[in-house]
Order: C-alpha cells, then structure tokens, then sequence
C-alpha cells in the first residue's frame, strides 16, 4: 500500500474511532434509503407545515373563503391551450349560474378566455408567523382566487386549510408526545431505578392505565366538555388527553431499560468509584437511553397524530372551524363528497404520507440504533 | 477409510455497514468418517464461519466465494452443499446427514416446548416413523448420553434442567437422527471444568459407537488434544496448519500454533513464564496483507511475509503450514 | 503482618422474591468466610460458577449483602470496620479498593471516551484539583497499561478485548488503590492476550504494592499468577495454602478432582482418576452437613451430617474435610 492511499484511509479509521455513538446511529441511518426517503418526506412536510401561512395563498377559516366558488374542482395552472402560450402559469376564471336551463341548479362555468396568471409573492390575507405580522404569501393570481386543491362547501381553499391541518395535527401530536414522555420518564425511570415495591405499585397503576378503554372514555369526556369551549381550549384538551393515556407503553421500555442497564458492570464500576445515584443517572444511564428514547418518540408519533384524528373523525375532538387532518378526514364521510367532490380526499393522502413517513424514519431509526440489525438476514 | 466431507476454497465474506468483512479466506480441509477434526482459534479466526457454512446457516449478509465448494460424500452419493437452496433440500445439511451442538444449550431450545416434543418433532421432520417409535428413540438417546430418569426429562423444559444436562439433552437430540458428521462448536465452553470432563467423555464414547465424523471447534487447546484425532489452527480466516493433533500440540510447525501454546498457562510447569503473542488480533476490518499472522509474528522473515500470501508447504507425515519458512520444502497438500 | 483484608466468619446472602405474595428463599452465596489476605500479595479465590467467589469479592468492597461475619480492612495508614464503614471514610474506601471486571464489553460506558472513563473515579471522589492535574494521572496511568496517548480520544467500540481490558485496568488503578479485585480478568480474552493481561497485572501488582484478590474459575490461570489460593465450594472454603503447596499437593478431594478435571494438553494423558459425578447444588437449599458431599466419591454418613471446619494441615494450609488425613 502507498503512502498517499493510507493517509485519507487513515483519517477515515480515526473518525470511526472517535464518532460517538449519535454519529455511528446517524452513519447507519443513512444506509438505509427508505428511512432517508422518509426522513426527507417528513422533513418537508414539518416545514410545510410550519411555514403554511406564507406557502399557502388564502386564510384557511371562512374569512379567506372564494364565495364565487364553493365545491370547486382542483384548479391545475397550465401554460398553454388553445387559445395560445404564454410564460407565465395561468389558470381560468369560473363563473357560477343558475337559470332554467340548469333546472335552477348551480352549475360552474370555465371562462376560458379570462386568465388568472399566477404571480409570486403577492399580498393578500394577514397572517401571524413566529411572531411577525405579514401579509406576504408564496404565490397567488393577478385577480380572484387560486384553487389548487379545490374548495369546500363553504368555500374554503382546501390546499390552505390541508397544510393549516397539518401544523395543527403535528402540534397536537407534539404536546401529547412531550407530556406522556415526561410522564413516562418520571414514573418509568422511578419504578426501574428503584424497583422493589415501588416498581410493583407503579406496574400496577401503569397496567390499570392500560386497562381503560379509549373509546368509552373519549365517549365520555366529549360529554364532558362544554359545547362553549373554544377551539384553543379543545386544541388543548385533546392533547393532554391523548398524553395522559399515552405515557404508560413509553413508561414500560423506560422502565425494562433502567431495569436492565442498572445491572451492567459499568454502573456498578461507577458505584465503586464512589459516583452517586445522581451521577449515574446524569452520566451513563440518561445517555446510554436518549437514542432509545428518541426512536420510541419517533415511533409513537404517528399514533398521536392517529388518536387526534380518530378522535376528531368521530365527532369528539376538533371541530369543522379548526383546520386538523382529522377535521378534514371527517368531511370526506358524505356520500355526496365521494360522488360529486372527491378532491376532498387530498388530505387523506397527505395524513398516510405523514403516518408513513414517520413509520419509515422510526423503522430506521430503530434499526440504526441497534448495533446488531448489520446482522439481519 | 472413506472419506466424509471436502471442503475447497471456502471463502465467505460479511456486508457490514463497515464494508465487506473476509470471515473465512480460502480454506480447504477435508475429513473421513470416524474421525474427529479439532478447529482450533481465536475470536475471529473464522471457524464458527466456516463451520456454519457447512449448514449453510450463514446470516443472509453472507457472501460466499465463486471458488467455494463444499461436497459431502453420504453413502447415497455425493451432496454439493454450496448448490442447496430449497429448504426442502437443506434438510439433509441440517439435522439430516449434519447435525450441530452450541456452545449455549438455553439458546439450542426453544424455552415453551419440553425437551422430548423438541426431539420428536426433530426425527418426525427427518424420518418417516410414528410419533410412537420417535419417543421411544428419543427417551432411549436420552438414556445413552446419562441423563438420569430420561422419562421425566422427557417431559421437562430446558430451564428445568442443569446446565451439564441440558449439554448432554442437546447431543442427544443432535444424535438421535444419526447424523453423519457431527459439528460441535465450542461444546464445553460455558461448562465448568469439571462437568466440561464429563462431556469430553461422553463425546469419546459416542465418536466409537456412532462411528461419525465430528469437526470440534474451541478456543481450548487442551479440550482438542483430549479429544482429536486431527488438528487445524485458524487465525483470522486462514488455516495456517493441519495435521495429527500429537505431532502438532508437540512440535508446532507454525509460529502461530508455537505462540498459542507458549502463551498457555500450564499446570506441569508454573516456572515457565507466560509468553503472549505480541499485539492485538487485527479487527476484520483491517486484515493484514500477506501472511495475515505477519503483524504479531516474531519469527518473521522479511517483505515476503508482508508481501505474499504464504501456501502450504509439507512439514511431516500428514502435516502441513501455511509459512514462508518453510518456502524450501515445497508444496505439500492440504 | 498485620493483614490487608481480614474476614471472620462472613456470610451474604441474597434475599429471592419470586412475586408479590411468594414465599421467600434466600441464597446462600457466601457462608462463614474467613481469610487474611497479606498486603502486597496474588490473592487467588477458585471455584466453579455458583461458588460464591464473586459475592465475596463484591462483599469487600460493598457491593453485596453480608448478613454475618467481620471484614476489615488495615493498610497501615487507615483502618475501616467494612460492614460499619460509611459517609466520608466509605468514599475514602472507594479510592483505596478498586475493582477489575470480567467483561471489558459491559464494564466501559459506551458513550464515554476512553480519556472520560479512566478520569471517572480520580473527579467523582474529588482527588485532583485541576483538569491538568486529572489528565496528567490519566496519561500516566495510561501508559502504564500500554495504551496509546491517542487512544484516549477515542470511544470504547474502537477497541479490542485486550485493549478494553487494558482501559478497564487504567480505570481501576487510577485512584492509585492498595486493593484490587479482579473478578475474572482475562476470562473473556483469546489465549494469546491472556498472558499479556496478565503479565500486566503481575507487573503493576510488584511495582506498585498492590494487593489483588484474583478470582477465576481456572486453575492453570491462578497457579501461573498468585502466590495463595484459598478454592471455594457452594460458598464455604474448602481449602487454602500457598500456591506452590495447593498444586503439588492437593489435601481436599474437591481441589483434586478440580484439578483432574483440567483438559491435559497431552494426548496420550487422560487423567481418568478422577472424575466427579454430578453438578453443584443449588445454594438456595444447599445439602446439610459437608457441601461436597453429595459429588464426593469418598464421602460417608459422618460426611452427611457433619459440616467440616477448615482446620490446618500444614503450617498456612487449611483444608475442610472431614477425611483428609484418611485420604491423604
């Protein structure tokens, strides 16, 4: 071997010596391309979903409603058709009109000598993002209303209400993952640190937890909450539901984790070093956890989001107003949307986009932090 | 005698996410019925590979070389094992013809079946006799390797047994179908010495009765001269010598087989200083070129050793070493 | 000499919970000990796995139950009461008896550098007052059991059992201990690391004045290192002497058999005298009278009911049989 070929050769031994554990998970993660497809997916989805105000053109409540267009068809922009090309993206105007003809009913017209072309960064509804009060939006038409996903009943841009869903989905998801986490990890790690009695009790409270069925209470607590709440109030109640049930499947493998990590010679060598429970616990077992802890969160993800749909989708969570994936589920129950308005169903594809990228990405993860899955046949 | 098996040319390699891993390096051997083939090595050395490539019982990252053949000569012909495929036709591999014994019994057995449903269902599987007959086959293998009451053991699970039993539960399952060739890889290492002593007897009785072949893979140096009649020493993927185990443990050929008993601690002598090997195995990743053993060799002769693959070269009656020192005598056979 | 460690009479046991509303067992592991162990010796403790061997070890340095009994410790400069010991004399302890495991797979924190590891015991007891001061006894203690200066960068998955084991003895040693428990140091390791491990320990043991407890279930590996063995059976001791005398003249039948038990490396010897029936009894419910005797081909109804002490044969060798003179 030469010289010049051992050099790089050697840099590349000394980083694999020196990578922690993070870079050695994050090195094996990349291998594996369905979890970067999904991690790339999920990616653009959390920022689209975060950036929804500026990326989608109209306010998603009624206040941003086309009244000119309800149940409107998806409004694809093209370049070109008959009537000649042009550079710029358009899409035609519709008129709505009834008449005897129609038989009184409404039917919808495609103008198509009235262009609406698509301009980039026009002002149109306020709106607040971190903090900031804009007006800007990514893009939108000289004059009316672009429509890409159509509209609803009321009129409502279901492209800006589906990635508004999105952020709101997420969010729940968010706050019932950080309470059943928090949750799990005080009562987990107690009962796995301790163990003895205090596991016992605790096991038993965790498994009588378990034992409540979801529906019932949902049934229940939908009785419960006042019609008057408003949509915040809602937002938050499902959440702190959906992390009070949540936290005792997550408690369980903090626990078996404590359980089994406490036993090995390296917490016991720290012992005879003289470190205290404190110390342990900061230093070899908070550590030897987090990538765990990671994929669990990764992976009981998409069952959050699943619950607030479920929940939303009959009738019990979030309501028509607020934009959520399960509101926008719940539209799509009505026989006439699934004859007459199946762009309603667009949403649908991206709540099994978000589910199964998070599925991916928590697959990955999982493997990728197990150093034995390079075994797998 | 006849011959039972030919191994030539085996090499398997490993996709990791580190790279491609040599396991096993072009390694020939061969062995005749009622003989006992010792494998001897370190972690590392390939030898559980190899013996698993015999089963074909590799991890499915498992790569073996084009070169690689691996022929069993059974009394109904002869089998290519490396051209196996359906499960169907790895049965005669696996528990038919080859049966195999692990190191850790617990692990051999499934924990929710008893012991006897396990070797029912493992001559069922592999013979054409009725439930009945296979019991009273199984309650009799039971009886033959001393496990005391087999009738009650028959109908016991694995953790209720001791470790020493549920080794000696395992060979009997492992013989009950009376395999030809026997692999055991590292059979007594979880035991105690003195339960280990009893199993070496045990598998010396049953190699005269069943008259099988056994290839016996174990770190153990002193476990092979008890219970070999042949020797191979491996070292990170390589055969570097073969032969008679009482030639070999007496006068090793190869530095490798000399250092390995220098470094051995034993009880005739405790003045006799312990010498190791000098340096550290090579991990997979970073296999030497050239003789792979060159890095902790310390009768190395020059750039041929880091330089060129050394081949066998005869060294006595049946013997044989993979080193350049021995680059006069020719090529012997392997 | 006044000894380093001195046990009288020490028991551990395990308390064993088998549910909520069970019926408690309790294991035996470790019954009536009593050994001195001299300063500046090669300790060595032999037994087969359920022995107690382990316990014993961890019960000197706290880390078991001990139910009954004495255990001091005396280097000549402090003197603790080991089941009284506690606050600032047991974190001065901790720094004085150190510990080497079996497994340098399990034994190193997977998420810390080898630099991290070794610096572990010197800053949770406090005993440097810089960061410089901390790598300077790092390094030196590094190079010392033959580890590279760059090494200490790097994590513990970078390293090979020999290396591991190295880092796991840097570790150990870092506090500068006068008492070492090494609980089966090399067992995990490949022969040919094996006997640099442990002439690494031999080397540090003499240069450094170091008292070790070597515990192994491997005769050849205790004869070849320590200067006293003290063989362990189901808990009790069976014998101790010094090394050379135990070897060349084995007084208890389980010592012997123990030692025909070992895999000859001649082909030609099959030490067939020998062999043990049997495996050692569960220590929850141990056999009355002496241990052994259920496995022992000499024992007899006196063997059955009476539980032998550990009584002197020759000058500073104790055997614990009830027949050894018959035998002899």
């Amino acid at each position: 071997m030469s010289k010049t070929s051992a050099a790089p050769d050697h840099k590349s031994k000394e980083a694999y010596f020196t990578a922690t554990q993070g870079q050695l998970i994050w090195a094996r993660f990349k291998r594996n391309k369905s979890a970067m497809a999904g991690l790339v997916v999920l990616a653009t989805l959390i920022l689209s979903g975060l950036f929804a105000p500026f990326l989608t053109p109209y306010d998603p409540t009624v206040a941003g409603r086309d009244m000119s267009y309800l149940n409107g068809a998806p409004q694809i922009p093209r370049m070109w058709d008959e009537n000649g090309f042009s550079w710029r993206p358009f899409v035609y105007t519709t008129k709505r009109t009834r008449s005897i003809k129609t038989n009184f009913r409404w039917v919808t017209v495609v103008d198509k000598k009235a262009r609406r072309y698509l301009t980039f960064l026009p002002k149109g509804d306020p709106y607040k993002l971190f903090g900031m009060h804009l007006r800007t939006h990514l893009f939108g038409v000289d004059k009316g209303k672009i429509h890409l996903f159509g509209t609803d009943a009321a009129g409502k841009d279901i492209f800006s209400r589906t990635f508004h869903a999105i952020n709101t989905s997420l969010a729940v998801g968010t706050i019932g993952v950080f309470l059943a986490f928090v949750l799990a990890l005080i009562i987990g790690g107690i009962s796995g640190f301790y163990g003895g009695i205090t596991d016992s009790v605790l096991q038993m409270l965790t498994d009588s937890i378990r034992t409540v069925p979801a529906i019932p209470l949902f049934m229940a607590l939908a009785a419960f909450v006042p019609p008057e709440w408003s949509a915040e109030a809602r937002f938050f109640f499902i959440s702190t539901i959906l992390g009070l049930i949540g936290w005792p499947t997550l408690a369980r493998r903090v626990r078996t984790h404590l359980l089994t990590e406490r036993n090995q010679d390296y917490v016991l060598a720290a012992r005879l070093s003289g470190a205290s429970a404190a110390h342990i616990i900061r230093r070899h077992l908070l550590p030897s956890f987090t990538s765990y802890i990671i994929v669990d969160l990764v992976i009981s993800f998409p069952y959050m989001v699943l619950s607030e749909t479920a929940l939303s989708f009959i009738g019990l969570g979030l309501k028509d107003p607020v934009n959520s994936l399960g509101v926008m589920l719940q539209n799509v129950t009505k026989a006439d949307v699934l004859l007459n308005y199946q762009w309603y169903f667009i949403p649908v594809i991206f709540f099994i986009v978000l589910v199964l990228a998070f599925v991916f990405v928590g697959d990955g993860l999982r493997d990728a932090a197990d150093p034995y899955s390079d075994n797998k046949s | 005698m006849t011959r039972l098996l030919t191994v030539e040319n085996l090499t398997v390699q490993f996709d990791t996410t580190e790279g491609r891993i040599t396991a096993v390096d072009d390694v020939s051997f061969s062995l005749d019925r009622g003989r006992v083939l010792g494998v001897v090595g370190e972690s590392g050395s390939g030898k559980s590979v190899t013996a698993k490539a015999l089963m074909k019982l590799n991890p499915g990252n498992a790569v073996y070389g084009g070169q690689s053949k691996i022929t069993l000569h059974l009394d109904g012909g002869e089998v290519d094992v490396m051209a196996l495929r359906k499960a169907r036709d790895l049965r005669i591999v696996r528990g038919g013809a080859i049966s195999m014994i692990f190191q850790e019994p617990m692990a051999s057995f499934a924990p929710a079946l008893t012991v006897g449903s396990q070797m029912v269902e493992q001559l069922l599987i592999h013979s054409d006799m009725s439930k009945k007959r296979a019991r009273e086959i199984s309650i009799e293998m039971l009886d033959r390797v001393g496990i005391p009451d087999p009738v009650r053991r028959f109908g016991q699970y694995a953790f209720e047994l001791s470790g020493g039993m549920r080794q000696r539960a395992m060979i009997a399952m492992a013989l009950s179908t009376h395999p030809k060739l026997l692999i055991a890889d590292e059979p007594t290492t979880a035991l105690d010495v003195t339960i280990q002593a009893q199993v070496i007897d045990l598998m010396k009785e049953l190699v005269a009765e069943f008259h099988m072949g056994i290839i016996f893979i174990t770190h153990d140096l002193g476990v092979i001269a008890q219970t070999a009649d042949d020797i191979a020493v491996m070292y990170l993927g390589k055969i570097v010598e073969t032969g008679p185990v009482r030639q070999v443990i007496r006068a090793p050929a190869h530095p490798y087989t000399r250092g390995l008993l220098a470094a051995l601690p034993r009880l005739d002598d405790l003045d006799a200083p312990l010498t190791p090997i000098p340096g550290d195995i090579p991990s997979p990743l970073e296999r030497p070129e050239g003789c792979v053993f060159h890095t902790r060799c310390g009768e190395i002769i020059g750039d041929v050793c880091r330089g060129q693959v050394p081949c066998f070269h005869a060294v006595g009656e049946g013997r044989a070493a993979a080193c350049h020192l021995y680059d006069h005598n020719g090529e012997g056979s392997a | 000499m006044t000894p380093l460690i001195r046990t009288r009479n020490l028991s551990v046991h395990f308390p064993l919970r088998t549910g909520l509303l069970g019926k408690k067992k309790v294991v035996h592991a470790v019954e009536n000990v009593s050994v001195d162990i001299a300063p500046g010796s090669f300790f060595g403790l032999v037994g087969e796995s359920g022995s107690g061997k382990t316990t014993f070890g961890r019960a000197l340095l706290r880390a078991a139950p001990v139910v009954a009994g004495r255990a001091h410790y005396d280097d000549g400069e402090v003197a603790y009461d080991l089941r009284a010991i506690d606050g600032e004399d047991l974190k001065d302890y901790r720094s004085r008896a150190q510990m080497i495991f079996q497994d340098p797979y399990a034994a190193l924190s997977p998420r810390m550098t080898v630099r991290d590891i070794i610096a572990e015991p010197l800053e949770v007891m406090k005993l440097t007052s810089s960061r410089a001061e901390t790598d300077e006894r790092v390094r030196e203690i590094a190079a010392r059991c033959r580890l590279n200066l760059e090494h200490l960068r790097r994590y513990p998955h970078a390293f090979s059992g020999g290396q591991r084991q190295r880092i796991s003895i840097a570790r150990a040693l870092v506090s500068k201990p006068r008492f070492v428990v090494a609980d089966e140091a090399v067992a995990a390791l490949d022969v040919s690391i094996q006997a640099d491990v442990l002439n690494l320990l031999r080397d540090i043991q003499r240069d450094m004045g170091l008292t070790f407890l070597f515990i192994s279930h491997d005769l050849s590996v205790i004869a070849h290192t320590c200067d006293f063995v003290a063989v362990m059976y189901l808990g009790r001791l069976v014998e101790t002497a010094p090394a050379r005398q135990l070897f060349a003249a084995p007084l208890h039948p389980y010592t012997r058999a123990l030692l025909s038990a070992i895999p000859s490396l001649d082909p030609d010897e099959t030490r067939k005298a020998q062999k043990l029936q049997g495996e050692i009894p569960s220590p929850i419910d141990p056999p009355p009278g002496c241990k052994f005797h259920t496995r022992c081909p000499f024992a007899t109804d006196m063997c059955r009911e009476t539980e032998p002490e550990l009584e002197e044969a020759e000058s500073g060798h104790q055997v614990a049989c009830l027949r050894w003179k018959e035998l002899g």
